[in-house]
């Protein structure tokens, strides 16, 4: 079985970071990345600044670069999107490589893809920091709606089961001979596109009938833990707030 | 005189397109015994195990449960008092960690602390699955999580486990765990099952749902033996299998009228 994306991402260590109260991580690394996207266009001393907080956070963490590097790869489709703007946006045109682009496309291409990095870049390392359940558990201590973390939870634990289900569908389809090669073949995949989400709305049926049998009436039992020390809070608070202070003298000396 | 386990008289129910799925159910199980509900595909089965702990409800006739009559007031203490496993054990658990699973159950019934941690490694040494505690249940074997599935059951002290389909999808060897795991609890147990010679190996008595009527009630191995009623309904022996030729057939409990 996939053994490796089960954890979905974590990497078990023993360090600084991965011992934070999950909540705190969550909340420095939101306000890190609103600091990051009111970073103004083109300011690329302070985005260099912000990859240099990451990378430190990344060392602290005993996360090695590479993996970091490697789950990047999810951040591709977004990138040939930015790839595109210089070519077609207005403005004062300029010769890069022989081609003809627009120079303030040229730099929102720039922004778009240092913000869009430092966000996956952070995202990367929060899970790989953070088991998944510590998150869901952080998630409902910062009092977001318990609803919505129960269907978070919820897809957590059942995106396997569907995953699984959806190979087994396959190996059937391509034991009788079905490869998807042209036009024609989207009917077939279609139809089981459909019949796979009648058979996971009947699975939240047959799940749903379990838990009331087992006593459910809405709410899940185990309450919210402990709260976090002001200690963690304040570690945390150190990444969001270097990353002001690197806009704030990046800006000075810009202005 | 105690009252029976289970007492389930007239129970019918039908379909919300209207087709009939009961007819008029009765049924004793004393406290204690091991019965098997047999029936072909169709025959209303889990229909009737859906009312035991009143998820399914509202047709004529009545379900009691330890003297207590299942209804909306009862609810809670009618699900703590009839445990349902289901037949696939990823449509039960659905917690990231097997003692968190095993703990949802008595949680919702109010235990917290110490007193869930026991109960939950209570439940999953009953199964000998202690040691699976902290593993997700997706890591686990079929038979494992099958076993795991049981456990949550238990966790909530149940008087009566209905099973539905123990033994489906599992090795003989894991068949043969769970029902040397069955056979050690002291509970009333309902098993439904197409598995014959599993009921027989399990439960004295057996009962066979058809069309939504309970057709026989009586020790399994007469009820297997009887060639002319599994043929009227459906239930078919594996190749080679004569019940009349085992060498010792399983205790009876109860005598089964």
């Amino acid at each position: 079985m996939s053994g490796g994306h089960a954890h979905g991402g974590h990497l078990p260590r023993d360090s600084p970071v991965h011992r934070l109260p999950p909540e705190c991580k969550l909340l420095a690394a939101v306000a890190f990345l609103l600091v990051v996207v009111s970073t103004p266009r083109g300011w690329w001393p302070a985005y260099a600044g912000y990859a240099v907080l990451l990378a430190a956070v990344a060392g602290l963490a005993r996360v090695p670069v590479g993996t970091v590097l490697r789950r990047t790869v999810v951040e591709v489709p977004f990138v040939l999107f930015a790839v595109a703007i210089p070519f077609v946006a207005r403005g004062p045109r300029i010769e890069v490589l022989g081609l003809s682009v627009s120079r303030p496309g040229l730099e929102s291409a720039g922004t778009i893809l240092a913000k869009a990095t430092l966000g996956v870049l952070t995202s990367i390392l929060l899970v790989a920091t953070t088991e998944q359940r510590a998150l869901l558990a952080g998630l409902e201590r910062l009092r977001l709606p318990p609803r919505l973390v129960q269907i978070a939870a919820f897809m957590l634990r059942y995106a396997e089961v569907i995953a699984a289900e959806l190979r087994r569908m396959r190996i059937a389809r391509e034991s009788r001979c079905f490869r998807a090669r042209s036009v024609r073949a989207w009917r077939p995949l279609a139809h089981a596109a459909g019949a796979l989400f009648v058979r996971c709305y009947e699975r939240g049926e047959r799940v749903h009938l379990a838990m009331l049998s087992r006593g459910y009436t809405g709410t899940m039992p185990a309450g919210p833990g402990a709260a976090a020390a002001p200690r963690s809070w304040a570690a945390v608070a150190v990444l969001p707030a270097a990353a002001g202070l690197v806009l704030a003298a990046v800006g000075t000396v810009l202005r | 005189m105690t009252a029976p386990a289970l007492e389930v008289s007239g129970l019918a129910y039908a379909y919300p397109d209207g087709s009939p799925a009961l007819r008029g159910v009765d049924l004793r199980i004393e406290r204690g015994e091991r019965v098997a509900l047999l029936g072909p595909n169709g025959a209303g089965k889990t229909t009737l195990v859906l009312h035991l702990n009143g998820i399914l409800s509202g047709g004529p006739g009545e379900v009691r449960v330890g003297g207590r009559t299942v209804g909306r007031d009862s609810l809670r203490e009618v699900r703590r008092l009839v445990g349902i496993v289901f037949q696939d054990p990823d449509d039960q658990l659905f917690l990231p960690t097997v003692a968190e699973d095993v703990a949802f159950g008595p949680a919702n019934l109010g235990l917290r602390g110490p007193a869930l941690d026991a109960r939950v490694r209570w439940a999953l040494e009953r199964v000998g699955m202690a040691d699976a505690a902290g593993r997700a249940p997706h890591h686990l074997s079929f038979g494992q999580r099958r076993r795991v599935a049981v456990a949550t059951v238990l966790a909530m002290e149940p008087e009566v486990l209905v099973l539905d389909e123990p033994s489906s999808n599992l090795d003989p060897a894991a068949r043969r765990e769970l029902a040397d795991i069955l056979t050690g609890l002291d509970v009333t147990v309902l098993m439904v099952t197409h598995d014959l010679p599993y009921a027989l190996q399990l439960c004295p008595r057996s009962v066979v749902l058809s069309g939504g009527r309970l057709v026989a009630d009586g020790p399994t191995g007469r009820l297997l033996a009887d060639t002319g009623l599994l043929a009227a309904h459906r239930l078919e022996l594996p190749y080679g299998f004569d019940p009349r030729n085992l060498p010792v057939s399983a205790p009876v409990v109860g005598d089964g009228t």
